[in-house]
């Protein structure tokens, strides 16, 4: 109902200032016949009018941009980086924004201010100004030193973020993604990830590793993924089913995962959970978060419902690629801490050569093979070695 | 009939006797300006659609899970139990609403629009080269619109893979419902609808290059057919690509091809699916889709240039810097769909060269805002409705194409890919920029296709509103997106570091919901102006160029007599010498004085 009234208003209201307009036409008797037309045609009133406006305008773009900045401002991807990269990153995109707040200043106060001052008046004569070289050269010299200097700065960067020396000291996990969650893997001690395809899951296997490579026995599944702080890790990527993409903002990290192939992203964490914790900026945020959450959880108590937790400060893994109905719902944490503590969380973990075993000797059906009956069984094999080699 | 039929073997003396009826006049006409109008319409109620799609789901990120009576009436109680919108319907929304509204409206409805419009009559000819294939080209186009809108009546619904509809989510109907049924027919209207507009492109390209009349050198050419033609050479090079993209997927889906698919394994079993890559479509899709969107907006910026010159009073600023800039944005816009690759899995070698190419695109799109900039400075700028949608063109477009810098550079990309800061990008450059291109082209030419005037002051209002919702909807939008926040998510509410947004997304909705609302106006203005708005004069705008020389009334070949002749470009506003601060193109050149935009 209120939808319908919304929609009846409205166009009542377009009606109305219709009639209106109307009625201003026709106390305008001063067209000869024939003329009618002029009456739709702009007047030297309107391109007054429309031309303060214009001006007007450009005070609208700007407060709306001031005020956007001012309110919404504390932006984390321009700050409080938490890799080693994110430092270069954040510096290309703060000079990038800058760059482009000087140009859409300027050029929008010279469009909207010409659009104000040149507003047409009738003994007004145009400038029969056609073309300048010159100047066409000038505008097209500046934007290819400027761009040329930021694709340079950001060449250098990229290289640094997609390369990396495989003779370095890294720490390999895989990032697996499914719909709709988040499985991690560890090379346990050997720090060699087994070989692995969709074609092996079973049970509690659930990212398909090939139990029968001996690197793959001491595996370490989590659901959570654990980074020991100033390592360098290479996060080998894998997809179960769909495209994914693992969106790690804080660290500034994405890459997508897909179906078939092995993606990687290599990044070092440069900040622990506990120390980004006492960040006063994170502090700022956690407190207006948890002040929404407040607001939110009075309403639900409310209508009956339980209330929100308060939040506390945690890296984050989102997907960024969609994936289907729970796209918006692919949450895994994300914890740095120090290597002491990496190391001896690592140390608990079960092995996953030992989970398989236990599964198996629980379990009363008997081994399970892996019914492919197709042809390309061989094509199987092959695609397992392929998988394999590029997860070291 | 062919217009080149006409010319080797017919004048335009006397009448010709085509017995006209109801279905010949406006339903299968063979009339350029007529299937123009066609284009029109079909994607003005396009647009509807498309833009209450978008109020449904800016309503539910807005406030999300809350039950609104407005999706129970609207979508049904399969689509919204209770209600309450369901998460893939959501997903099926966005899919459509961008599928629409950069095909249907702002291709179709565009360059379908101006390029049947404006081709014969700027140039001199009596009708398309074949008017038979661009009647065709409506009808398929009409199909096209058809199936994507019965998909929307699918019982497992519409196709919800994203716009993109990147396999293996596209192919695999377990992957989301959507991707059964409703992805078929959306295939099988794209399908369609690459085929019309390879019928049309063909069709403007072949009349530009021939059907110039006396006089018309290719420099003599108004600004807005050389746009529409760099249009149609870059969809003839681009769309076959997606056809065939398309064809592949089709294949994926029902003949067990793996040309997307590998390693598959999906509601408890392994596909068969064996060796295919998802990156391979990728790369087959955006080789249209980066094209697709100067597809969108190279008309608009066409139309711009004739709308700001003859409403300044004032030639075109840097008529050959334009051309070139022209050409040179057509040609590097195949060469830069790997940005939106940057994080596909593909080499990142490939990063580099393709944030090269697309940070170079950035110098002829400047080198075009400069030279509107400059068209208006020390002009006598007539504010028609027309113009100020053009005065926007050019100020959204800057807003939006400086943010694409940050985009196209690799590195920054990698954290705002898929974000809403990529949705503020290019909302700004094809939802508002290029619209307003179409809104300025639909004030100006209005008198043209209607013979009628649109109501100027329902006009200005439109603009207004229009103007302050558009920034009010995708600047604070920007932000967002720079705090990480991804799109395509049903709600935010899962992630708590998303929660102190919550302010920002319900502002957003609510300016589109005025924004949207006051569109109204315009409906309304051009629906009734057709019929009732003041009759229009021959040149009401006080034009330089041909199609003000043609009869109000339509006719078949569009002038009486014989096609005038061209003597001179189209930019002759304020010319020292002349009284009328306008001659047109047909004014033979005096004695010793020179063509062109030297004085």
């Amino acid at each position: 109902m209120t939808g319908l009234l919304t929609i009846v208003i409205v166009a009542l209201l377009g009606i109305a200032i219709w009639q209106l307009t109307k009625i201003f036409d026709l106390t305008q008797s001063k067209y000869q016949p024939g003329q009618e037309y002029l009456s739709e045609v702009a007047t030297d009133k309107d391109n007054n009018i429309n031309g303060y406006l214009m001006f007007g305008f450009l005070a609208f773009i700007y407060i709306l941009t001031i005020y956007s900045c001012v309110k919404w401002g504390y932006m984390p991807l321009l700050s409080d980086s938490a890799s080693e990269h994110g430092k270069d990153v954040d510096t290309l995109m703060w000079i990038t924004l800058a760059v482009i707040f000087f140009v859409q200043t300027i050029t929008q106060f010279v469009l909207h201010y010409f659009a104000f001052i040149y507003r047409g008046k009738k003994d007004r004569k145009a400038v029969f100004y056609a073309e300048n070289d010159k100047l066409e050269f000038i505008w097209t010299i500046i934007p290819v030193i400027v761009l040329s200097g930021l694709i340079l700065y950001g060449l250098y960067v990229w290289n640094n973020i997609m390369n990396y020396d495989e003779e370095e000291d890294v720490l390999y996990v895989e990032v697996y993604a499914k719909q709709f969650g988040w499985d991690f893997r560890y090379g346990g001690d050997d720090n060699v990830l087994g070989k692995a395809n969709v074609r092996f899951i079973e049970g509690i296997n659930v990212v398909g590793v090939d139990m029968s490579d001996p690197n793959a026995q001491d595996d370490v599944m989590s659901k959570e993924l654990r980074l020991p702080v100033g390592k360098k890790v290479v996060m080998k990527m894998r997809s179960q089913d769909v495209l994914h993409s693992a969106y790690f903002p804080h660290f500034r990290a994405q890459m997508n995962t897909v179906p078939g192939m092995v993606t990687q992203f290599i990044m070092t964490p440069s900040v622990t959970t506990v120390e980004m914790r006492e960040r006063e900026n994170i502090i700022d945020k956690v407190n207006k978060i948890n002040e929404a959450r407040h607001n939110r959880s009075r309403d639900l108590i409310a209508k009956g419902e339980e209330g929100l937790e308060p939040y506390a400060f945690d890296y984050v893994l989102l997907c960024n690629k969609i994936c289907g109905r729970s796209h918006y719902n692919m949450q895994a944490k994300v914890i740095v801490e120090t290597p002491e503590e990496f190391e001896s969380w690592l140390k608990e973990q079960p092995r996953l050569g030992q989970q398989v075993a236990d599964e198996k000797a629980t379990t009363t059906t008997p081994e399970v093979e892996i019914e492919i009956q197709t042809p390309d069984t061989e094509i199987v094999v092959d695609s397992t070695a392929i998988v394999a080699q590029i997860i070291k | 009939m062919s217009a080149l039929g006409h010319e080797l073997t017919h004048d335009h003396a006397h009448d010709h006797h085509h017995k006209e009826t109801f279905i010949t006049k406006y339903i299968f006409s063979t009339d350029h300006k007529m299937i123009a109008k066609q284009f029109l319409i079909t994607g003005v109620i396009m647009g509807v659609i498309g833009i209450v799609m978008s109020l449904l789901f800016r309503i539910q990120i807005a406030w999300p899970e809350e039950s609104f009576r407005i999706f129970s009436w609207l979508l049904g109680d399969e689509f919204a139990p209770g209600g309450v919108m369901r998460n893939d319907i959501y997903l099926a929304l966005v899919t459509i609403h961008g599928t629409i509204m950069v095909f249907f409206v702002l291709t179709a409805g565009l360059s379908g629009t101006f390029s049947n419009l404006l081709i014969p009559l700027q140039l001199g000819a009596r009708d398309m080269a074949s008017g038979f294939i661009n009647m065709l080209s409506y009808w398929i186009f009409f199909i096209s619109c058809v199936i994507m809108l019965s998909s929307l009546f699918v019982e497992s619904g519409p196709a919800s893979a994203g716009w993109t509809i990147y396999p293996p989510l596209s192919a695999v109907p377990q992957a989301i419902p959507g991707s059964g049924t409703g992805m078929t027919l959306w295939l099988i209207s794209m399908a369609l609808f690459i085929a019309q507009s390879l019928m049309g492109s063909l069709n403007y390209v072949v009349t530009i290059l021939n059907l110039r009349t006396k006089g018309m050198t290719m420099t003599r050419m108004p600004l807005t057919i050389w746009a529409l033609f760099v249009t149609a050479i870059v969809g003839i090079v681009s769309f076959p690509v997606l056809l065939s993209a398309a064809l592949l997927l089709i294949m994926d889906r029902s003949f067990g091809t793996s040309f997307f698919l590998s390693d598959i394994y999906i509601a408890g079993e392994v596909l068969h699916y064996q060796g295919g890559s998802p990156v391979l479509f990728e790369h087959l899709f955006w080789f249209l889709g980066h094209p697709e969107v100067y597809l969108v907006i190279l008309p608009a910026m066409g139309i711009t240039s004739e709308v700001i010159s003859s409403n300044a009073r004032k030639p075109i600023f840097g008529y050959r810097a334009m051309i070139t800039s022209l050409l040179a944005i057509a040609f590097l816009s195949t060469i830069v769909w790997g940005h939106h690759m940057f994080v596909s899995g593909m080499n990142p070698f490939l990063g580099s060269v393709f944030t090269f190419t697309t940070l170079l695109i950035a110098i002829p799109s400047a080198v075009k805002a400069f030279n509107y900039i400059t068209t208006l400075w020390k002009g006598n700028l007539q504010m028609n409705t027309g113009m100020l949608f053009s005065i926007g063109f050019v100020s959204t477009f800057i807003a939006g194409g400086l943010t694409g810098i940050i985009l196209g550079d690799s590195t920054l990309d990698i954290n705002v890919h898929d974000t809403y800061f990529v949705v503020a990008h290019f909302h700004l450059v094809m939802g508002i920029s290029a619209l307003y291109g179409m809104f300025a082209g639909i004030y100006h030419w209005y008198p043209k296709m209607f013979g009628r005037m649109m109501n100027k002051n329902l006009g200005y209002i439109h603009f207004w509103v229009t103007a302050v919702c558009a920034y009010g909807v995708f600047l604070p939008m920007h932000f967002i997106g720079m705090a990480g926040l991804p799109r395509r998510y049903y709600t935010n509410s899962a992630f708590p570091m998303f929660d102190d947004m919550v302010d920002v997304n319900i502002i957003i909705t609510l300016f589109a919901l005025v924004g949207a609302a006051f569109q109204i106006l315009f409906l309304w203005n051009f629906f009734y102006s057709m019929f009732y708005g003041k009759k229009a004069p021959q040149n009401p705008w006080r034009a330089t160029t041909l199609e003000w020389t043609t009869p109000v009334e339509h006719m078949h070949g569009n002038w009486p007599g014989e096609i005038p002749e061209v003597h001179r470009w189209p930019y002759d506003y304020s010319k020292p010498g002349y009284e009328e601060d306008f001659v047109p193109q047909t004014t033979p050149l005096r004695e010793g004085e020179k063509d062109g935009g030297h004085h």
